[in-house]
């Protein structure tokens, strides 16, 4: 089975400021990991692969930093990866970025199996999934919990030994269980197929040290809108972004703690008034 | 003689906190034992107490009516230290639990004595403080740190509780109330009473403010977790590392064994467990750089030592999904068995191989389950004697046993009865037999020059 996992650079920490008069995240200094919901995926890929046979490829848009993120999927056990990186892809929403990893995809090869995180931490839109297999015209499912190849035994030894990178799904289908509206809902899906996981799904393993060190530079590919099928540059980038950010904020904290000392009937009074006054009780 | 506490004693303690004074039946279970198993007593009655006047008011009327008191933080303690062996009053001090001051001049946090341990270290955190003293127990009061001298993980780069402890205001047992240290940073002003009353566990004085000492957040840390094929192999690396001049801030060593309990125990999967034997070791430092060169370093030193591999936990998900299952450690061993014991022994770090090999001899002797965990980087080692499906009476003669045999090869190798849960009650005998006469009786006499009356939690550590 030959699996890609789309993963994506987001700042290392939550308190990441917001500068206040450009609305624009401030990333200086700021460490950078992988999107934690990109583990889940990642080692769903990875059990896949050591269970069926095949392999985990990695793809990011980013800019040149984002190579980071690839290493650190080679460090987990991914065989290579991808950097889609270009300044003329910057601005995108999640539709030209979508846009932008679908076409990385048609140039990276035929994949059995696209895995992507459920949503980043720094955008929560949970829509690149889905719409990179709409572009890509293969289905999809969300929430999922749970993936395995539907059939026998013998069908999956087969499946095995058969992984060719062959994105015709001349193999089978995948059996996957899903979250949807509150319900377990299990289906089939024809490969090639994409599937965006829940997260907690599973325990990511760590990145290997020894892996780490072993990681070859011609592992990891660097792709520009020069590489792509579709060359046009207004379907990239702010200019292919029909979304528009009004403006920007951090959500307000809640700093107001206060603390009664007085005596207990006091403190208790003044608990039940506060209470009152904003319509809990 | 101790007096037995009567109505009008009661009434006499209402006065000093009225509403928080329970007697009899008033008084939880709980009151009667803390995390130790096998050992209850009640006390007679319960002051939960709010300022260091009102500690001042009641030590005042104890001893003036030879009413014994035994002093009480979260009830976490592992050697029945808070216990009141002798009833009288148990003095709980867990709503004395306010952050008083952080003076970042002479960077010190002052509080009082119920604050937990991961509220302390959670605000200090905040500020970009670090409180680096982190013993397993989070829930821990810092009153019940000091008293105990915990340790924690951390020990290894940073030191234990004394070593964060500036200042600590005290009620001696007649209720004078005495500041011992201060907000300085260096001391040579008599004999050392501060640090006399950190361990001593509740049997000096009782602490009602410390000022603690703080130190910049470091501004990164990074884990690895270096899976070996045996316990052996994994033991015998870390002298090596200590002999390497790497500082990492904790080195702990895991077996599979207690992985899988404690992934039972969590419902959640630890991120490798092919391995029989894991060190888990951590840096820290002030930059990006410094903690990469360093992490560098300690895992090329593992690779060398036979590691198969190092793994990188360097994300807070990661460092989450590994340190919650090295926390729970203790509770899953706990609940992988019907009754177990304790032994927090210390020996000195070039032993710790010795005597974990030691260990699996005990438990072939004495047929008991002894699995473990513990700081394999500062010596202190946590072995857990598992009753298991045994009877209640073969389990107590097994247990003698092996303490004996595990207590006794320690001290060969020069080793102490406790790391950092202290001696309490249940280990009192083992630390007289360490000890010898001369050094009980010069702890019996610190005690009696502090506590003439003998009514602070009486019964305990070297009595």
């Amino acid at each position: 089975m030959k699996i890609l996992a789309c993963v994506k650079q987001v700042p290392g920490t939550n308190k990441v400021e917001i500068d206040p008069v450009t609305g624009v995240l401030k990333r200086d200094g700021v460490s950078s990991k992988l999107n934690p919901y990109d583990l889940y995926s990642l080692e769903t890929g990875f059990q896949l692969a050591e269970k069926y046979g095949g392999e985990v490829y990695t793809l990011t848009m980013g800019p040149n930093q984002a190579k980071t993120a690839i290493r650190e999927t080679l460090a987990m056990g991914a065989a290579g990866g991808v950097v889609i990186s270009d300044r003329r892809l910057a601005g995108a929403d999640v539709l030209a970025t979508s846009y932008t990893l679908a076409q990385g995809v048609r140039s990276a090869g035929d994949f059995d199996l696209i895995l992507c995180g459920k949503q980043t931490t720094d955008g929560d839109t949970a829509q690149v999934g889905p719409e990179l297999a709409e572009h890509l015209g293969i289905p999809h499912v969300t929430n999922v919990l749970e993936v395995r190849l539907a059939g026998g035994a013998e069908e999956e030894e087969e499946a095995g030994a058969g992984a060719s990178g062959d994105m015709r799904g001349s193999y089978g289908k995948l059996l996957v269980r899903a979250l949807r509206d509150g319900l377990i809902v299990e289906q089939l899906v024809a490969m090639p197929c994409l599937l965006c996981m829940e997260d907690g799904v599973n325990t990511p393993r760590l990145p290997s040290y020894r892996r780490q060190k072993a990681i070859r530079e011609e592992q990891i590919g660097v792709m520009t809108l020069d590489d792509m099928k579709d060359r046009n540059e207004k379907a990239y980038g702010l200019s292919g972004s029909p979304t528009q950010v009004v403006r920007m904020f951090p959500p307000q904290k809640r700093e107001g703690k206060e603390i009664y000392d007085g005596p207990e009937e006091e403190s208790a009074d003044r608990i039940f008034g506060l209470l009152r006054e904003r319509k809990m009780i | 003689m101790y007096h037995k506490t009567d109505e009008n004693d009661i009434r006499a303690l209402r006065g000093i906190a009225p509403g928080r004074v329970f007697a009899g039946s008033e008084i939880g279970e709980d009151y009667g034992h803390d995390e130790l198993g096998g050992i209850s007593r009640m006390p007679e009655v319960l002051v939960r107490v709010l300022t260091t006047e009102e500690v001042s008011a009641v030590m005042a009327y104890a001893y003036a009516h030879d009413i014994p008191v035994t002093v009480r933080g979260a009830g976490t303690g592992l050697v029945g230290g808070c216990i009141a062996a002798e009833g009288g009053i148990l003095m709980e001090m867990t709503a004395m639990n306010r952050i008083l001051e952080l003076d970042e001049d002479n960077l010190t946090l002052t509080v009082q004595p119920g604050v937990l341990l991961m509220d302390l270290a959670a605000y200090a955190e905040e500020r970009d403080y670090f409180y680096p003293p982190d013993p397993g127990e989070k829930t821990a009061t810092i009153g019940g740190n000091i008293s105990t001298n915990a340790g924690g993980m951390r020990a290894v780069k940073y030191g234990v509780t004394r070593d964060y402890v500036r200042g600590l205001t005290v009620v001696l047992p007649d209720g004078e109330v005495v500041k011992l240290g201060g907000k300085v940073v260096k001391n040579s002003s008599g004999y050392a009473l501060k640090d006399l009353m950190i361990g001593s566990e509740g049997t000096l004085g009782v602490i009602t403010e410390a000022i603690l000492k703080l130190l910049p957040l470091p501004a990164l840390s990074v884990s690895l977790l270096a899976p070996f094929e045996t316990m052996e192999e994994a033991i015998e690396a870390v002298p090596a590392i200590i002999r390497s001049k790497a500082v990492p801030t904790a080195i702990e060593y895991l077996s599979r064994e207690t992985i899988l309990f404690a992934e039972e125990y969590l419902g959640k999967q630890f991120p490798d467990k092919s391995s029989d034997a894991y060190l888990l070791l951590t840096a820290d430092g002030s930059s990006r750089a410094a903690v990469d060169g360093e992490t560098e370093s300690l895992a090329e030193l593992c690779l060398s030592l036979g590691a198969k591999d190092v793994y990188i936990v360097d994300t807070e998900e990661r460092k989450g999904s590994v340190w919650t299952a090295r926390g729970a450690f203790l509770e899953a061993i706990k609940a992988s068995t019907t009754e177990m014991d304790e032994c927090d022994v210390v020996v000195p770090r070039s032993a710790v191989t010795e005597f974990i090999r030691y260990t699996k001899e005990v438990a072939a002797e004495t047929g008991l389950r002894l699995p473990g965990f513990g700081h394999a980087g500062d010596g202190n080692l946590h072995i857990y004697l598992c009753r298991d499906e045994l009877s209640r009476e073969e389990f107590e003669l097994r247990l003698a046993k092996a303490f004996d045999l595990l207590y006794g090869r320690a001290a060969e190798l020069g080793g102490l009865v406790s790391g950092e849960h202290g001696i309490g009650w249940a280990k009192k005998g083992y630390l007289a037999r360490q000890s010898g006469e001369r050094l009980i009786r010069l702890m019996a006499g610190i005690k009696a020059v502090f506590d003439p009356k003998n009514l602070l939690n009486p019964g305990k550590v070297c009595q």
